[in-house]
């Protein structure tokens, strides 16, 4: 009996999450609260089974997530009996960096880039899954599954270790760390297929519902809390609308839909006509911004 | 409408997952190809199209129309060179398969990346460009995926709108591969005359071609048989990790490497060859009866053994070769020169060991596939080795078994992965030479003399004045009734070592030889001062790992314009004026330790003074 390719992606990834568990040191999964996410940490509690998840889980805040991420992230952490580390950028607070007042790059780079090196320096951890995804963007194909940092956390595109048959070189110096990718080989619709196959719970933002939203330069954007202020004329209007990528709510643009199950979120998708990182607005900066980001220490 | 979508995931849960490679060399359109692939099965979004639209007036090499290519070179810096300069995996499904894509780059200085490609495709798309027929790229390209045992092989022979659809073009170049092939051990090749640009036969049969009847390029990957599970297989499960949850529960996780097994049936272990049989499985977190290859499982036996990470569970028939010393393929994959004899970490599967290449047999030429002599492999060469490992490890020869007959090489210095390789077979020289325990052993020298037998390893520049404070210490030693040994560069090499040169690889030779030497002379109960130049940190690493807890690194520094100024022996001044080649500090390099046990700055001061001060250091650790 073959496997289905289903089984293969989930069987690939319980393998690079065992193979982080057996070398390191202090690894720590990166919880974004996503589908991707929620595949990961699925796919984690089936690796390790009957134990525990050997590791915690991290979310980097960077205090202007959506009220639902941060209510569904509290929920699953209390569900399954995890252990969660929330680190927020204090000195980005102090600052008042925001995405409104200060801009997507900013705001990203001081909340997110800065705030994740911080922690990842605070807590000493050498391993870091991350849910990314081969085939989310032109830059990250290229990545490695087991992708190396610097000790200033930087990657760097030209130097990367080959990465032959399914054997992983683990080996790091002190100081340096290591991005895992256990997804790196799923695609969007692997990532559906499987989350309905199995029945994974996820944010209900993701399925269609009555929200408040305004629309700016062709972008709907949800009215998440008082924080998004309003310009004169503009009103929030109640659309069916849902998310198919979750991050920081003023930089994440909703779409329009009536979507409100796993199967209908799937034909939807089967027949988008946009692709998924178009509703992250940082994306749009320049060709090759994602890898000046990387580059820089963005996850 | 929902249970169509229903229907549609039920279907899609069956499909299987295809891996192959595109090669090629740089003008032949693989990444038009992919490009192409992408587009034609809709995986292209509005948002890409327009971005790519722009992207290619801005910098395709197409004018007006699309460039495909652009697509899939993601990074910037390739986008300026308009080459592919890594791997880059690309992703696409039809309604019968998944496929993951490796697009490698086609160049000599990328071998490397192809075969880190080619090392999990199930298919090779082999691409020739129709106006230039097979090139030396093409015949390389063959050989690293024939190496690397891909056994399914599909010519694309492209760019057929530039040579007016000739079906004899096509045929002269499919029956010149054929011939070429006659050396390899490919089990198909299929052929399809196609243009990636125009998109002829690459998703329906191109009526361009009306006198090909055969599969399209899609219809030939969604039919390709490819063993995903090769018949008659043994079950080989390596071990990465051992769940231990309490006493009832010790479960042994890995992937299936090959074969199946179910519960009850009998198992050994290796290299311990600890026999017991299967209480349960856990397919991810599945109870199930049976499992198959590629599948993560947990194991739980009936019988309590130790198993630790790096072990493997056969079935009970399996046999393997319990191996520290074997003959086998490499391929360099770092700038750094290849040095036999240098100490690298083999790891196979999930097991490593240290070792070295222990002698360099023949260079393959990528080319040609003949073999050369050689002193050294360079960035993307292939050698014929023999490789010994500091312990024993399990494997098998690659062509019997993918699973254990692959490893990778990392550098101890850097922890690059700086070369793969693959088992021909395993030697057995050092098994008839036994190791015999003598009755009187260091420990008991030892005690007799008082003293704790430690090498005192001097290192640092020509002229430094390592030799005038190692004969000093020497002297203070011998009249503190020390029992002593000086092994000094120049002395060794009139005699042990006057085969040996100043290259590279000699110098390692001779530092592995004094190593030994040295080790012999602690087992003789002697403080033992080296003193050489040992200008680089993997030896000296190698000589403190072979008597880790008998071992002093003394760093003699002083700065090289110092060093040139004494120039005792007028060296300096012949390597500047070129009578002497490969000089440590002219244009041999030198590397400083970063933590010598003890630092003289023998600039700073007297050859007395120093040798007083490592007097005083091993008196405080005990030595004498």
């Amino acid at each position: 009996m073959s496997l289905t390719h289903l089984e293969t992606l989930e069987a690939e990834s319980i393998h690079i999450m065992r193979e982080v568990v057996a070398t390191a040191d202090n690894p720590v999964m990166l919880y974004s609260v996503g589908k991707d996410s929620a595949v990961m940490l699925h796919i984690a509690r089936k690796a390790f089974y009957p134990n525990k998840i050997p590791f915690p889980l991290m979310h980097v805040d960077t205090t202007w997530k959506f009220k639902e991420m941060i209510s569904f992230r509290d929920e699953i952490i209390s569900k399954y009996g995890l252990k969660l580390i929330v680190h927020i950028n204090k000195e980005g607070v102090k600052m008042g960096v925001g995405p409104i007042t200060h801009g997507s790059s900013v705001h990203t780079d001081k909340m997110k880039t800065q705030g994740l090196k911080q922690a990842l320096d605070k807590y000493q951890f050498d391993v870091a899954f991350g849910g990314a995804r081969r085939d989310e963007e032109k830059s990250r194909a290229k990545e490695r599954i087991f992708s190396f940092r610097t000790e200033k956390h930087q990657w760097d595109p030209k130097n990367q270790r080959p990465e032959l048959w399914n054997i992983f070189n683990t080996k790091k110096k002190k100081g340096e760390s290591i991005r895992v990718f256990p997804l790196s080989n799923w695609t969007e619709l692997d990532v559906w297929q499987y989350i309905y196959k199995e029945n994974i719970p996820i944010v209900p933002l993701y399925f269609s519902d009555k929200r408040p939203v305004v629309e700016r330069d062709g972008v709907l954007i949800l009215v998440d809390d008082e924080r998004l202020p309003l310009k004169k004329d503009e009103k929030p209007i109640l659309k069916n609308v849902r998310f198919r990528t979750l991050g920081c709510y003023p930089l994440t643009g909703a779409v329009e839909s009536n979507a409100k199950t796993l199967p209908e979120i799937i034909q939807e998708m089967l027949v988008a006509k946009t692709s998924e990182r178009d509703g992250r607005l940082i994306d749009f900066d320049n060709i090759a911004s994602m890898e000046q980001k990387k580059q820089g220490g963005y996850f | 409408m929902v249970t169509e979508v229903e229907k549609y995931l039920t279907d899609q849960e069956n499909k299987q997952l295809l891996r192959f490679i595109t090669c090629g060399s740089v003008d032949d359109g693989k990444s038009t190809l992919i490009g192409r692939l992408l587009f034609e099965s809709h995986l292209i979004f509005e948002d890409q199209l327009s971005e790519l639209q722009s992207t290619s007036k801005k910098i395709g090499t197409q004018g007006d129309d699309i460039d495909f290519a652009l697509l899939v070179d993601g990074l910037s810096a390739e986008m300026e060179q308009g080459i592919t300069i890594d791997v880059a995996y690309r992703f696409f499904s039809t309604d019968k398969r998944k496929f993951i894509v490796a697009d490698t780059p086609g160049h000599e200085q990328y071998t490397r990346n192809m075969a880190t490609g080619a090392s999990t495709a199930d298919v090779a798309i082999l691409l020739i460009d129709a106006r230039a027929g097979l090139l030396p790229q093409t015949c390389r390209h063959s050989h690293i995926v024939d190496m690397l045992g891909v056994k399914n092989i599909c010519l694309a022979i492209n760019k057929m709108d530039l040579v007016d659809y000739s079906q004899d073009v096509y045929d002269k170049i499919k029956n010149d591969y054929i011939e070429f092939s006659n050396g390899l051990n490919f089990d198909n090749i299929n052929s399809i005359p196609i243009s990636a640009l125009k998109g002829d036969n690459i998703i329906e049969l191109s009526k361009n071609m009306n006198w090909y009847k055969d599969e399209s390029l899609v219809q030939y990957l969604e039919n390709v048989k490819y063993n995903l599970e090769k018949k008659n297989q043994q079950f080989i499960l390596p071990i990465q990790w051992v769940n231990r949850l309490s006493h009832n529960f010790r479960g042994f996780c890995g992937q299936v490497a090959e074969g199946n097994i179910s519960i009850g049936d009998e198992i050994i272990v290796k290299p311990s060859n600890k026999k017991s049989t299967i209480k349960n499985i856990l397919v991810s977190d599945n109870e199930q009866n049976s499992c198959n290859v590629g599948h993560s499982v947990t194991l739980e036996l009936n019988d309590e053994i130790d198993i630790s990470r790096g072990d493997i569970i056969c079935q009970k028939e399996f046999s393997c070769d319990i191996a520290d010393q074997f003959q086998g393929k490499i391929l360099w994959m770092d700038e750094e020169k290849m040095v036999p004899g240098r100490p690298y970490i083999f790891k196979f599967g999930v097991a490593e060991s240290n070792g070295s290449i222990s002698k360099l047999r023949n260079r393959i030429n990528i080319n040609t596939f003949a073999e050369e002599n050689s002193t050294t492999l360079e960035l993307n060469e292939i050698g014929l080795v023999n490789i010994a490992l500091d312990r024993k490890l399990s494997m098998k020869p690659y062509i019997e078994s993918n699973s254990l007959g692959s490893f990778i090489i990392i550098d101890k210095m850097t922890n690059n992965t700086v070369g793969m390789g693959l088992v021909n077979f395993a030697l057995f020289r050092s098994e008839n030479i036994q190791w015999h325990e003598m009755d009187i052993n260091k420990e008991l020298r030892s005690k007799s003399k008082h003293q704790k037998p430690t090498v005192l390893w001097f290192t640092g520049l020509s002229g430094s004045g390592k030799s005038t404070i190692a004969n000093i210490l020497e002297k203070k030693l011998f009249n503190l009734g020390k029992h002593t040994m000086l092994l000094d560069g120049d002395n060794v090499r009139h005699g042990l070592n006057k085969d040996l040169g100043f290259t590279n690889a000699d110098r390692v030779e001779n530092i592995r030889r004094i190593a030994n030497v040295s080790k012999l002379m602690i087992d003789a109960g002697l403080i033992t001062i080296v003193s050489f130049i040992a200008p680089f940190k993997a030896e000296r690493r190698l000589a403190r790992d072979l008597m880790p807890n008998d071992f002093l690194e003394i760093f003699i520094d002083v700065p090289l314009k110092v060093a040139e100024y004494r120039d005792p022996k007028g060296l300096y001044k012949k390597a500047r004026s070129g009578n002497i080649k490969n000089f440590t500090g002219i244009d041999s390099p030198y590397e400083s330790p970063e933590n010598p046990d003890i630092h003289i700055k023998s600039d700073e001061m007297n050859p007395e003074a120093a040798a007083e001060k490592i007097i005083e250091f091993l008196k405080n650790k005990n030595i004498i």
